[in-house]
C-alpha cells in the first residue's frame, strides 16, 4: 500500500508543531500588512507629496516576486549591517510584500467614502488625525475586509517560501521528514490538507466577520 | 468709527483653469446680518461659501473674518498664506450646513453633535451631550437622538446637522441650499429651525438658497449673482420688489413662473 497510516501517525506531531510556526508567520505577517498598508495609504492621503514616492514603492514590491523580497532581506539586508534570523526576516518579507497590497485596498475603501464626508470634516474644524480615525476609517474598513481576508488566505498559502530560507514551517519540515525516509506521500500530502482546511476556515471566518459588519453598518 | 465687518471679501476671485468663476468680489457681512444668494446655477453663489469654509482656494484677494485674514496671516507686515494652526483658528468661527447633509452615517445623531466639540473643543462627555441635547431638542429632534441618520427623514438629517454645526458655537453660520435636496413637504420644517435659530442666536448667517419666499421674509439683505459677479443686492424689499438691473429682473420672473 502507498500510505502508511503508522508512519502518518509517527510524523503528526512533528508536523502540527511546524504548523504553530507557519500560522505564527501567518499572523505577524498579516499584522504587519495590514497595518504597514494602512499607514502608506494615510500618508498618501494626508501627504499628498508622497504619492509619487508610494506609488513607485508599492509597484516596486508587487511587480517583484516574493521570494526574490525574502532572498534580498535575509541574504542581501546583513551586507548593509542589517543581520536577521530566519523567521524574523521572511515574516518581515512577506508583511511588507503583502503591506504593498493591502495599502492599495485601503486607498480603494478611502476612495469610495463620498466628498461630503471630507467636507463636513473640514467644516467641524476636525483635525487629519480624528478626520482619518473617527469618520473616514470607519466608514472605509467594513467594505474592505472581504478584500484584506482574501490577501490573509494568499498570505497564508505563500509561507512554504520560507522553507527556502530553512524557517521550519510546514513544508521545510515536510521537506526534511522526507529527505530523511524517503517517504514524501505523506507529510506533503498532509502539508497541503492542512493548507486546505485553514484556508476553508479562514474563508468561513471571513464571511462571518463580513456578515456582522455589514448588520452593525446597514442600520 | 463703523464697526468691524463680520466678513470681508476683498477683490475675491476663483478660476478653475479659463473659467472664471467668481470675479473680483467684494463683499462685506455686518455682524447678526442674515444674507440671502440667490442667482441661476453656475453663477459661482456657493463658491462664495465654500472659499468661506475654506473648501476651496482662491486665486486672488483676501477674505477677513472678523478683522483677521482667513487663507493669509500677517508676516513682517506683508499678507502670506496661512498655515493650518492659523486656518483652523480662524475657521472655528464659522459652520456650515450643506445640501446633502453629510452627516456621519455610523454614528447616532447625538454623537453626530458631540464629535467635534470633544476631539476639537476638548469638551468633557457630559458637557457636550448636555449641550448637544439641548440643541436636538431646539431642532425638534430630542426624541430620535439615538437614532442613526439612515433611520431619519431628509428633514431630520439636515436638522441634526444644523445641530451638530451650532455644537461648536460659530459666529458665521452658512447654508448651501439646505432645503434643495429634501422633498417639498420637508422644506417647511427645517426653514422654521432656521427662522428660529436666526431669533434666539446671534449669528451672522449666510444662505445660498433657491427659497424666494425665505429669502424675502428672512433676510437682511439680498444678493443676486450673475457670472461671478454680485449684480444686484438690497434689501428683499427692493430687490424683489423693484430690481433695477434687467438680468435680476429676468431671473426673479423665471423663478416665480416655476412657482
Amino acid at each position: 500500500m502507498i500510505w502508511d497510516w503508522s508512519f502518518t501517525l509517527e510524523i503528526l506531531p512533528v508536523l502540527a508543531h511546524a504548523a504553530i510556526v507557519s500560522v505564527e508567520a501567518t499572523l505577524i505577517g498579516f499584522v504587519l500588512a495590514a497595518t504597514l498598508g494602512l499607514v502608506l495609504a494615510v500618508v498618501r492621503i494626508a501627504v499628498p507629496w508622497t504619492g509619487w514616492t508610494i506609488s513607485v514603492l508599492v509597484e516596486l514590491i508587487r511587480s517583484t516576486p516574493l521570494l526574490i523580497q525574502i532572498f534580498f532581506i535575509y541574504f542581501v539586508f546583513p551586507k548593509f549591517g542589517l543581520v536577521l534570523d530566519a523567521f524574523t526576516a521572511g515574516v518581515l518579507a512577506i508583511g511588507i510584500h503583502y503591506a504593498a497590497y493591502c495599502s492599495e485596498v485601503y486607498r480603494a475603501g478611502f476612495d469610495n467614502i463620498h466628498r461630503g464626508q471630507w467636507e463636513a470634516s473640514i467644516a467641524l474644524n476636525l483635525s487629519a488625525w480624528t478626520t482619518f480615525r473617527d469618520i473616514i476609517i470607519p466608514q472605509a474598513i467594513p467594505p474592505i475586509v472581504p478584500a484584506l481576508g482574501n490577501y490573509l488566505v494568499a498570505l497564508f498559502k505563500e509561507t512554504p517560501l520560507l522553507s527556502a530560507i530553512a524557517v521550519m514551517e510546514l513544508m521545510q519540515t515536510a521537506k526534511i521528514i522526507g529527505s530523511d525516509t524517503f517517504r514524501y506521500t505523506e507529510p506533503i500530502t498532509l502539508v497541503g490538507l492542512f493548507f486546505l482546511a485553514m484556508s476553508l476556515v479562514s474563508a468561513a471566518l471571513i464571511r462571518a466577520l463580513e456578515r456582522l459588519l455589514n448588520r452593525r453598518t446597514m442600520r | 468709527m463703523t464697526e468691524q465687518p463680520m466678513v470681508r471679501f476683498e477683490n475675491v476671485s476663483k478660476r478653475y483653469g479659463a473659467l472664471t468663476v467668481l470675479d473680483e468680489l467684494n463683499l462685506e457681512i455686518a455682524r447678526g446680518e442674515k444674507v440671502s444668494v440667490i442667482g441661476p446655477s453656475g453663477s459661482g453663489k456657493t463658491t462664495v461659501l465654500r472659499m468661506l469654509m475654506t473648501l476651496e482656494t482662491i486665486n486672488d484677494g483676501v477674505i477677513w473674518v472678523e478683522g483677521e485674514p482667513l487663507t493669509h496671516m500677517k508676516k513682517n507686515g506683508k499678507l502670506v498664506p496661512a498655515d493650518l494652526a492659523h486656518i483652523r483658528r480662524i475657521r472655528a468661527k464659522i459652520g456650515m450646513v450643506f445640501q446633502s447633509f453629510n452627516l456621519f452615517p455610523h454614528m447616532t445623531a447625538m454623537a453626530n453633535c458631540i464629535e467635534a466639540p470633544m476631539t476639537v473643543l476638548g469638551m468633557k462627555r457630559t458637557e457636550a451631550e448636555a449641550r448637544a441635547a439641548e440643541l436636538l431638542d431646539l431642532v425638534g429632534l430630542s426624541q430620535k437622538k439615538d437614532h442613526y441618520p439612515s433611520q431619519l427623514s431628509g428633514g431630520q438629517q439636515q436638522r441634526v446637522a444644523i445641530a451638530r454645526a451650532l455644537a461648536m458655537r460659530p459666529k458665521i453660520m452658512l447654508f448651501d441650499e439646505v432645503t434643495s435636496a429634501l422633498d417639498p413637504e420637508l422644506v417647511g420644517e427645517v426653514l422654521q429651525v432656521i427662522r428660529q435659530i436666526g431669533r434666539e442666536h446671534d449669528l451672522t448667517m449666510l444662505m445660498v438658497t433657491h427659497q424666494m419666499g425665505f429669502a424675502k421674509e428672512f433676510s437682511d439683505r439680498v444678493c443676486f449673482f450673475y457670472q461671478g459677479k454680485i449684480c444686484e443686492q438690497g434689501p428683499p424689499g427692493e430687490l424683489f420688489g423693484a430690481p433695477k438691473n434687467e438680468r435680476t429682473r429676468q431671473f426673479l420672473h423665471a423663478v416665480l413662473e416655476a412657482g
